[in-house]
């Protein structure tokens, strides 16, 4: 019996094998959707490119030459020089860090957040259910950009602060898809057989509610990524999140505003940057969401 | 014999759902079978309908009720609307009040200074109402707000209020020529692609969408102005006029290009719209992508009607099967979308504004940021949100109105 043949057998024998089975099938989807995968390919490269960065750069990302400043692109330059003779190749490579970290960050804050509020409100219903759902609503239906800039006025700026203030603004969306999807089973007479089994309310949203709203919030997260990298670039530009000289790509862009007429290299080549990676997240979001959830498609 | 001809006429050229019964009488066997489906389906949501209504008035064995019953539904749900409507303003307040008291500044030592004695330090803490308790301090900030009192601007010296109105009109004249650039193009390609699922047209269509997702939008205005005002020299550069035509007209709505039409000054309009197309095609590329893939989305569903077969098997024109069978019943839902891609839009004006120095709300609310203005910055987040708020409430109306299955 080969292994093939263990995976996509119809009767698992074991709990192992079933779920083998099933991430199996849905990485088959995932495989078969050429968009999807690019958006894999585009996300692992970000993830490769800053992990291996100080590898993969040949200058550093803040050592100044200001000898060599503003020369476009070239065989030695890849994307041209900044105007403080910084390679912008190499920044870039480094910036990809920091994208990292400020996408994992929101991710690990809001998500969860909303989750446990979503899955609170659906699973107990009530006057719970109305006061977290008004508060949800009230997030929902303000501006997140501009929430995220008065956050940031507040808490002062820099990287930690805008992280925080685009978590603050991102959380309702995952509430709402939380609830709705604790709505659904949360009758069901599994919930209902953990309870009689003596499972106290938090072992039953944490153990057995949680998990099954996991993957559409996985697949709102993917999908709002984009915003979350566009919104981050926004502060960074504004000269709100990370502060220099961290190459951080919206940073970066703002500081070539001023050379934009005559190089226009040290503007544009972050932008692209931050284009590849939004479209890999869409691209990834939008082919997550067809394998794991088909019912959400959208008719396309 | 002249009403049969009538009636032939009717048939032919009416709309689908209208006359399906008599349809019957004069097509083949096949189109019978689509009729019939058609007219169950009518039936059946006539009746559905008619159960709703009655389950609404809460009287399920009595149909039809009374004209008061509906009055009390009315008025039931217009004080729901209201109330939601008015605890979301609150929760905007509470968030910018909050935001206001985590400010690492001590709003006292602003005022007095940090030399100054403990007893001039006390008394203005006391005429500032901060030695209240928190939620008294909460009601005089409301009523503040509420009476159009938001502070004065450390950076201009004028009271928040004034220079919101100022800067205001420059930013929805942007918005309202970014959406209607979006609302002009997008729900065609909207159209289109769903008209052409599947096709290369509708991959472009949607590539495009997803731009509208990734792309930074200063990173957008900033190659813009590259290309098209110092490349080509289509177009103006920053700013909202060239320097020698400021002024001259007459400020009567704030919108620079309606004050020059109504001024009668072609040149000076000229000068506002070359540099207005540009931020506005940027910010109307935003609202495009979005517009186009609900339209697309809701086109869809529509096609895949069967009203929709019916008409095509009577021998409708395809434009017309998609424009006015298709298209007609989903422009409650378009308008919904407009509505909150213009609240969008607005928001995100902030970006466009820095990079194309557009002297409205979102530079004044950037540089208040950068000056740690904060009566400015939460004036106008407060301005922003109410703005965001009410346009999100009307559409949430409108479609209420006017979609009967939403009630």
């Amino acid at each position: 019996m080969s292994v093939l043949d263990w995976l996509t057998d119809d009767a698992p024998a074991s709990r192992l094998q079933a779920q083998a089975g099933q991430a199996w099938s849905i990485a088959r989807a995932f495989a078969r959707n050429p968009l999807a995968m690019l958006g894999a390919v585009i996300i692992g490269a970000l993830v490769f490119v800053a992990v291996f960065a100080p590898w993969l750069a040949p200058y550093s990302p803040v050592g100044q030459d200001l000898g060599s400043r503003l020369l476009p692109p070239s065989a030695e330059h890849w994307l041209g020089t900044d105007e403080l003779g910084r390679d912008i190749y190499s920044r870039i490579l480094y910036g990809a860090r920091i994208t990292l970290v400020i996408v994992v960050m929101v991710a690990l804050i809001s998500a969860p957040l909303g989750l446990l509020i979503g899955a609170v409100a659906g699973y107990f219903g009530g006057w719970v259910d109305r006061v977290l759902m008004a508060l949800t609503d009230v997030f929902l239906s303000l501006p997140k950009l501009i929430m995220a800039l008065a956050f940031v006025a507040a808490l002062g700026a820099g990287l930690q602060n805008a992280i925080i203030a685009i978590a603050v603004t991102a959380w309702p969306a995952y509430a709402r898809i939380a609830r709705a999807e604790t709505l659904t089973f949360r009758n069901a007479e599994f919930i209902a057989a953990v309870r009689l089994q003596g499972a106290s309310h938090l072992r039953v949203i944490g153990l057995h509610v949680v998990p099954l709203c996991l993957s559409s919030t996985i697949i709102r997260v993917t999908l709002d990524m984009a915003g979350i990298i566009l919104t981050a670039a926004g502060l960074g530009f504004l000269g709100l999140g990370a502060q220099p000289p961290l190459p951080e790509w919206g940073a970066m862009i703002s500081r070539g505003r001023s050379f934009i007429l005559d190089q226009w290299w040290v503007a544009t080549m972050p932008g692209f940057a931050i284009i590849i990676v939004s479209l890999g997240f869409c691209f990834l979001g939008d082919g997550l969401r067809d394998v794991l959830d088909p019912k959400q498609r959208e008719g396309r | 014999m002249n009403e049969w001809a009538a009636l032939l006429m009717r048939l032919l050229f009416s709309r689908a759902p209208v006359c399906p019964v008599l349809v019957k009488y004069f097509y083949c066997k096949q189109i019978d079978l689509y009729i019939k489906r058609t007219f169950v389906r009518n039936a059946y949501i006539l009746a559905s309908k008619q159960r709703e209504s009655a389950v609404l008035s809460g009287n399920l064995s009595e149909p039809a009720h009374s004209m008061t019953e509906r009055g009390m539904d009315l008025a039931a749900g217009v004080l729901r609307f209201a109330a939601v409507t008015a605890l979301t303003f609150l929760g905007l307040l509470a968030i910018t009040f909050f935001i206001g008291r985590v400010v690492p500044i001590d709003p006292v030592v602003a005022v007095v200074g940090d030399r100054a004695t403990q007893e001039v330090y006390e008394a203005t803490r006391q005429a500032l109402g901060l030695d209240r308790p928190l939620l008294v301090q909460f009601g005089i900030y409301v009523r503040d707000v509420l009476t159009g009192d938001l502070g004065v601007s450390l950076t201009t010296g004028r009271p928040v209020v004034e220079d919101l109105a100022r800067f205001f009109p420059a930013t929805v004249e942007m918005a309202t020529a970014g959406i209607l650039i979006g609302v002009l193009l997008g729900v065609p390609m909207g159209v289109i692609a769903a008209a052409r699922a599947g096709s290369w047209l509708d991959q472009v269509i949607r590539v495009l969408g997803l731009l509208g997702y990734s792309v930074p939008a200063f990173w957008m205005g900033l190659v813009g102005l590259a290309v098209f005002y110092a490349g080509l020299g289509w177009v103006a550069g920053p700013g909202r006029i060239d320097i020698f035509y400021d002024g001259l007209v007459p400020t009567v709505t704030g919108l620079l290009t309606v004050d020059a039409l109504l001024a009668g000054d072609w040149t000076i309009f000229g000068n506002a719209v070359s540099h207005l197309i540009l931020p506005a095609a940027i910010l109307g590329f935003f609202s495009l992508a979005y517009i186009a893939r609900m339209t697309r989305s809701f086109m869809l569903d529509q096609l895949a009607q069967e009203f929709v077969t019916t008409a095509r098997v009577k021998g409708v024109s395809e434009w017309a099967v998609i424009w006015k069978h298709a298209f007609y019943p989903i422009r409650v839902q378009l308008v919904t979308v407009i509505g909150l891609s213009y609240a969008v839009l607005l928001e995100g004006s902030v970006m466009v504004e820095i990079v194309f120095s557009w002297p409205g709300i979102g530079n004044y609310l950037t540089t208040a940021l950068l000056r740690a203005d904060m009566a400015a910055v939460l004036g106008a987040t407060i301005l922003i949100g109410t703005v965001f708020i009410v346009i999100n409430r009307l559409s949430d109306l409108l479609y209420r109105v006017f979609d009967p299955r939403s009630r």
